[in-house]
């Protein structure tokens, strides 16, 4: 199966029930298989006039109880942006997924790229935060499709699927697990008095409970700034109880919403840190580091955001340096620089994989790494 | 309508079990036509004796759009331009639902004008109040597409030189099935208009022309809300079934109003269609 | 002599009245009501409310007919029409 293929059946599989979307390569294929088995599921399926209506029709289905997602690449993404913000001020659960492609602007439509990391964490205006995953085989397509959606219903918010032209388009074998073995997770409903509710009651742990419409709660929201009631209202410390809420629904929860794999990074003296389809050609090159001998260790971002700031700051500490290879200019890059606060070196990689995979690459960055650092 | 029907004993307004009374009084200026618009609506509502826990208002941004504020039913305030496409997922995701959008006519026809056309031409079962007061008002008094040629506006002081669109014309040719006109003066016959585009299956649209008294008329040197009101009494001529070429509106000149589109189209097949599903005539 | 003759089912007609209740502190002062009542029930009073604004006031309640037309176009819900009964038709009344 291909990614895509995985990426929709992913999504019925954990009960998606509406998928809005406009067509844009490379993602057409995860339209082309949802259009073709959403009936069997009792979904809904629409093609939107642009993106910017896909989006909107998603945010409206998940109010009335579907779990409901679309599906874009770079510059469907960039259309975007404003209903992310919306999706985050509304607190809606949603799933989006960009597969990536060399940009900016059109770019190259079927090749891969990794250049929309920043802007899943930072396109829309103003201060949110997301959670955005990172897939690198069909298998992880269709199994963080679930977990996706799995996220947006516990945290009540988007969640962004960032994958790319070579995972959407490659085909693996993979396993779909019995239905029994999928868990799912809905939303937080309300069960007191219809009268009573409030749409954003941000609690302890800043996930407010949510209905569906046409329930007779009778309930307001709005993307402005608004009270536990959804009204908006116009003063600092509304912004500030409003803001601040949003950022802790996910902040508070980081630790348990990061995932990533580590191998051998305890006593690395160089860790490679990659995610999505980078990372395949990244553990080859640490393999053949390996090999020659040398102490390195892989850390792959299964959530780039929020990013593991905790855990990338304390291998900064056991660790000489860091290459990370992106299938961009450097975004993620940036991040583990951030984290690693000078402790250790950073080193970016411009990985391309239609010469050799890049691995040649990758492997001459930790060779340049441990020249570099004070490795051993 | 028969108000003699609806008279019984209150402690207040009629319109008060359908407001959100804790945020009253609104912020719509004196003389605004929108209030007059949202008691139109909630008077049909009442004449309709729809489910209100089903029935839902989806509003863009702008003086009209914070009709979805003071509405106590289920309503969202999204963004500009794009109530219909979120109106378009919940009708889909909850047919069952009666999803009106009531947004003005920058929101739905400037930054809205694609979603608006997809709309109707997949002849969704939306019923769409746009309230056209020929500005954007909420932002300062900018012109808007609707905006007749060489009227005032904060961005066009020299006088508009734009030709502006004519609503029922677009509505009608991207395929609506319910088109009609009103003044916010008209206001029983707006009221019944309400009430025939939310029993008609299908895109319905209704527009109301709105005094705005702090830009457009006091821009324009046209008086106040009350004013805009007496002109409308006395130029505006109701031609139901007039054909929509004919509806432009020239600044301070004959408004047409009434009804001028009640027909069938074959309508989005059921809300997933499928190989299952019936068409529709 | 009176050019209007009296209608034979004249006992017949009944006219509605109507009581006009008013919340001053709504009022915006946008003069639609008084302007559209059709019988001149209402006029502009010299009170300001809390906002500057001057609300109607009632100078001739016996000719409420319960139109409500005041209630549907006031645009912030100021004034409204409670029903009070029918008096009997009278040319000129």
């Amino acid at each position: 199966m291909s990614g895509s293929e995985a990426c929709a059946e992913g999504a019925l599989s954990a009960g998606c029930g509406f998928l809005a979307a406009y067509p844009l390569v490379p993602a057409l294929e995860i339209l082309k298989r949802f259009a073709a088995r959403f009936h069997d599921f009792g979904a809904v399926y629409i093609q939107m006039e642009d993106e910017i209506a896909a989006l909107a029709a998603v945010l409206g289905a998940a109010w009335t109880g579907r779990k409901a997602m679309t599906v874009t690449s770079g510059p469907g993404f960039s259309l975007m942006m404003e209903h992310v913000g919306l999706g985050v001020m509304l607190e809606t659960p949603c799933v989006i997924v960009d597969v990536q492609r060399w940009g900016p602007s059109e770019g190259i439509p079927n090749k891969p790229g990794q250049g929309d990391m920043m802007q899943a964490r930072w396109g829309s205006h103003g201060d949110y935060e997301i959670i955005a995953l990172a897939p690198n085989s069909p298998q992880e397509m269709f199994d963080l499709t679930v977990k996706a959606f799995n996220l947006s219903e516990e945290y009540r918010t988007p969640v962004m699927i960032m994958t790319d032209e070579s995972v959407a388009h490659m085909k693996e074998k993979m396993t779909i697990p019995p239905t029994a073995d999928i868990k799912l997770k809905r939303r937080k409903y309300y069960q007191g008095p219809k009268n009573k509710y409030l749409p954003f009651n941000w609690g302890k742990d800043f996930v407010p409970e949510m209905v569906d419409v046409g329930q007779g709660y009778k309930f307001h929201v709005t993307g402005l700034t608004h009270n536990q009631k959804g009204y908006p209202v116009i003063n600092a410390e509304t912004q500030e109880l409003n803001v601040h809420s949003i950022l802790n629904k996910i902040r508070l929860h980081s630790d348990r919403i990061a995932e990533f794999d580590e191998k051998d990074t305890q006593d690395a003296d160089v860790v490679v840190v990659s995610y999505g389809i980078t990372s395949r050609d990244a553990a080859k090159a640490v393999e053949k580091a390996k090999a020659q001998g040398k102490r390195v260790g892989t850390f792959r971002l299964i959530t780039v955001w929020p990013f593991p700031e905790k855990r990338i700051a304390e291998l900064a500490k056991t660790a000489k340096a860091f290459v990370v290879p992106e299938m961009n200019y450097g975004q993620i890059f940036y991040e583990i620089e951030r984290c690693a606060r000078g402790k250790a070196d950073t080193h970016f990689v411009f990985h391309e994989r239609s010469r050799d995979n890049g691995v040649a690459r990758i492997l001459e960055a930790i060779d340049r790494a441990f020249k570099e650092s004070r490795a051993s | 309508m028969n108000t003699l029907e609806s008279m019984t004993k209150q402690d207040g307004h009629p319109i008060e079990p359908l407001l959100r009374m804790d945020r009253i009084p609104h912020i719509w200026c004196p003389g605004c036509g929108i209030g007059t618009t949202l008691n139109a609506f909630v008077a049909a509502v009442n004449k309709l004796d729809v489910d209100r826990d089903k029935l839902c208002v989806v509003s863009g941004i702008g003086c009209t759009g914070r009709v979805a504020g003071y509405i106590k039913l289920d309503s969202f305030h999204v963004l500009h331009g794009r109530a219909i496409p979120f109106a378009t997922g919940i009708k889909l995701s909850h047919p069952e639902l009666n999803v009106v959008v009531f947004s003005g006519d920058g929101d739905l026809v400037s930054i809205g004008g694609n979603h608006f056309l997809h709309a109707a031409r997949r002849n969704i079962n939306l019923t769409v109040i746009l309230v056209n007061n020929f500005i954007y008002a909420m932002t300062g008094g900018q012109v808007a597409p609707t905006t007749p040629v060489t009227a005032y506006t904060t961005t066009s002081p020299f006088g508009n030189f734009e030709p502006p669109s004519n609503i029922p014309q677009l509505a009608e040719a991207a395929g609506a099935v319910y088109v009609a006109r009103w003044t916010a003066l008209h206001i029983r016959r707006l009221t019944k208009s309400i009430v025939e585009a939310f029993r008609k299956p299908g895109f319905a649209v209704v527009e109301v022309v709105s005094p705005c008294s702090m830009y457009y008329s006091r821009l324009n040197r046209m008086g106040e809300g009350i004013d805009m009101m007496k002109f409308y009494h006395k130029n505006s001529v109701i031609k139901h079934g007039e054909p929509t070429e004919n509806l432009d509106i020239k600044f301070q000149k004959q408004i047409i109003v009434g009804k001028f589109v009640d027909r069938e189209r074959p309508a989005i097949l059921g809300s997933s269609g499928g190989p299952d599903a019936e068409a529709e005539p | 002599m009176s050019l209007v003759r009296t209608p034979y089912d004249i006992k017949k007609i009944k006219v509605p009245r109507g009581e006009v209740h008013i919340v001053k502190e709504r009022c915006k002062g946008c003069g639609f009501c008084i302007e559209y009542c059709p019988n001149g029930v209402l006029a502009l009073s010299d009170e300001y409310n809390e906002k500057g604004y001057h609300p109607p006031k009632v100078v001739s309640p016996e000719k409420c007919l319960s139109c409500a037309l005041c209630e549907v176009l006031c645009p912030d819900f100021a004034i409204w029409i409670t029903l009070q009964g029918e008096v009997e038709a009278k040319i000129g009344g």
